[in-house]
């Protein structure tokens, strides 16, 4: 195998690992305080690179506005399914709240569809962006440089979050008790609305990348990334956010290796990260990093 | 008084677990609340810490009244408790356990935090020190940075009052503190709650089946039976009376 190529692709598997694990950081933070898969988060996801896209070509704002619109649309949308949508089922059965996840999901899928229609469009790239470097006979795109360094600081942003502030100190403490964290004379569902606007701003962010690097949006666009990115936070220990960044890299390079060098399996990319779902949950259920949660919160 | 309940009833559907109480709490005393199994104690704590609400009656701290109030605004108000089986954050520090419980009465704003301001660098050097002199206070310094659950029962125990005392609280609700403790532990838990009072300036709410240690530490105690007050008075005397005999042993005494 030639080097060059093999570089080649391990920048291509950085870029693409690193969308998912924006994406997957927001699945398990979810699951970490109220053990719900929020089935939401990929049309999260979706809506943020919508935001982007009308960001762009309808209000014509600069490219880093358009973010910055998208992310905080995103995080109030994210903000706002919680309080009207799960916050009432705080005591319900964990299964009304995963079945009420995923009529969001559909809700805002087919919203989108009936609003915006089905057609995907090609997403306004900002010429600097689309820019091809060559390094050592390496070629990427601005774009794809930007993926990995981006998500690596707001990696950091959110490692910091979580270990020295003291949100971050309750938002840990929320994985074990929310009553108890009511206790510490904290506002557990205050906490739990900053988790799920931490975790769709970065949705957000995820889904511009995706937009900017397969031009186009969608609004089914979240399905399958979004099913891809849970595989990534289940693989790498849910729960975890450096496991969900570990597992969107591991899924992000497979899926760039399989297409890369088993180029006949190509077709097959999409399954690639769902089997590695299965032997995880057959022989690993808590992931790489996963945690050990008290039973008795299930 | 520093807690006043006033006819409180908690129905549960059809089941009565609370009915028509009402006592009153003086301010640094140490108030015990006595009964056989399924008396309605835990669920009187659950009220007054606003996890139940009262079906009837009213509860008053420092005058002002708890019903309809949060958890999490009622500790802020300065009533603080423990749990019956130790509810500590399992894989988090020790020193953590309780900064958690200082972090949210801590004077920072969100913007401060971010922005790490010199104020929120000598908050946080602060309220760490004082973490560390409860543990101090506690005997459990040296395992500040140990993991919750390592500790033993009785520390682990010590550490969840040393959490509730981190929310400066001036009332302070045990319950069964000295459960699933050995005798030498429970005499030194005595003594601590004992000297708390006077160190943290607190009134002391406690539920316990250990008679000795209530005689012990309590000044006051209320028995109660199936929801229903049948004692209140001084320990020494609660058990010395009939129905209080009566309700733990069973009626055939009265023959």
């Amino acid at each position: 195998m030639d080097f060059t190529v093999f570089m080649q692709q391990m920048v291509n598997g950085f870029s693409l690992g690193s969308m998912y694990a924006l994406i997957a950081i927001g699945y398990t933070m979810v699951y970490g305080v109220l053990r719900l898969i929020n089935f939401a988060h990929g049309d999260i996801m979706m809506v943020g690179a919508f935001l982007g896209y009308f960001g762009v070509s309808i209000l014509g704002l600069p490219f880093p506005a358009a973010v910055l619109l998208a992310v905080v649309g995103s995080a109030a949308l994210g903000m706002l399914t919680d309080k009207i949508a799960y916050r009432p089922l705080r005591s319900a059965p964990k299964i009304s709240l995963l079945i009420t996840a995923i009529g969001i999901s559909f809700f805002l899928e087919n919203a989108f569809n009936v609003f915006f229609g089905g057609t995907p469009r090609a997403f306004p790239v900002p010429e600097y962006m689309e820019i091809i470097l060559s390094l050592g006979g390496l070629t990427f795109s601005v774009a794809s440089l930007m993926v990995p360094i981006v998500t690596l600081i707001l990696l950091a942003i959110i490692l910091w979050i979580l270990f020295k502030t003291k949100y971050g100190m309750a938002i840990r403490a929320l994985a074990f008790d929310v009553n108890t964290v009511n206790l510490m004379g904290i506002d557990a569902n205050r906490i739990i609305m900053i988790v799920f606007g931490i975790g769709s701003a970065l949705a957000a962010v995820g889904g511009i990348f995706w937009a900017v690097n397969y031009p186009s949006v969608e609004p089914m666009m979240g399905v399958l990334i979004g099913l891809k990115a849970f595989a990534a936070a289940v693989v790498g220990g849910i729960g975890s956010v450096a496991g969900a960044v570990i597992g969107g890299f591991i899924i992000g390079f497979t899926e760039v290796v399989v297409v890369a060098f088993l180029p006949e399996y190509g077709g097959y990319k999409d399954a690639f990260a769902f089997v590695l779902l299965i032997l995880v949950l057959l022989f690993k259920p808590t992931g790489i990093l996963g945690l050990n949660f008290d039973k008795s919160r299930f | 008084m520093i807690l006043q309940m006033k006819n409180v009833t908690k129905k549960f559907g059809g089941v009565t677990a609370i009915n028509d109480t009402s006592f009153t709490v003086q301010a640094k005393e140490i108030y015990g609340l006595i009964g056989p199994n399924g008396a309605g104690k835990t669920t009187m704590f659950n009220i007054i810490t606003g996890n139940y609400e009262a079906t009837e009656g009213e509860i008053l701290f420092r005058k002002e009244t708890l019903n309809g109030l949060k958890p999490h605004t009622i500790v802020r108000k300065g009533i603080a408790r423990t749990f019956q089986n130790i509810r500590l954050f399992s894989s988090m520090s020790v020193l953590d356990n309780v900064l958690i419980g200082f972090d949210f009465q801590a004077k920072y704003t969100y913007l401060e935090t971010i922005f790490r301001l010199p104020r929120f660098f000598g908050e946080e050097k602060r309220v760490k020190k004082r973490a560390m002199e409860i543990l101090d206070y506690f005997g459990i310094k040296e395992f500040a940075h140990y993991k919750a659950t390592d500790l033993s029962y009785g520390q682990q125990r010590k550490v969840e009052i040393a959490r509730a005392l981190a929310t400066n609280p001036e009332m302070l609700l045990l319950d069964e503190p000295a459960a699933g403790m050995n005798p030498a532990e429970t005499k030194e838990l005595a003594e601590l709650i004992h000297n708390a009072r006077e160190d943290f300036d607190l009134t002391v709410l406690l539920i316990e089946h250990d008679m000795k240690f209530v005689n012990q530490l309590c000044d006051k105690v209320l028995v109660l039976d199936y929801g229903k007050t049948i004692f209140e008075g001084k320990p020494a005397d609660a058990i010395k009376d009939k129905e209080v005999v009566a309700a733990y042993l069973g009626d055939f005494i009265h023959d």
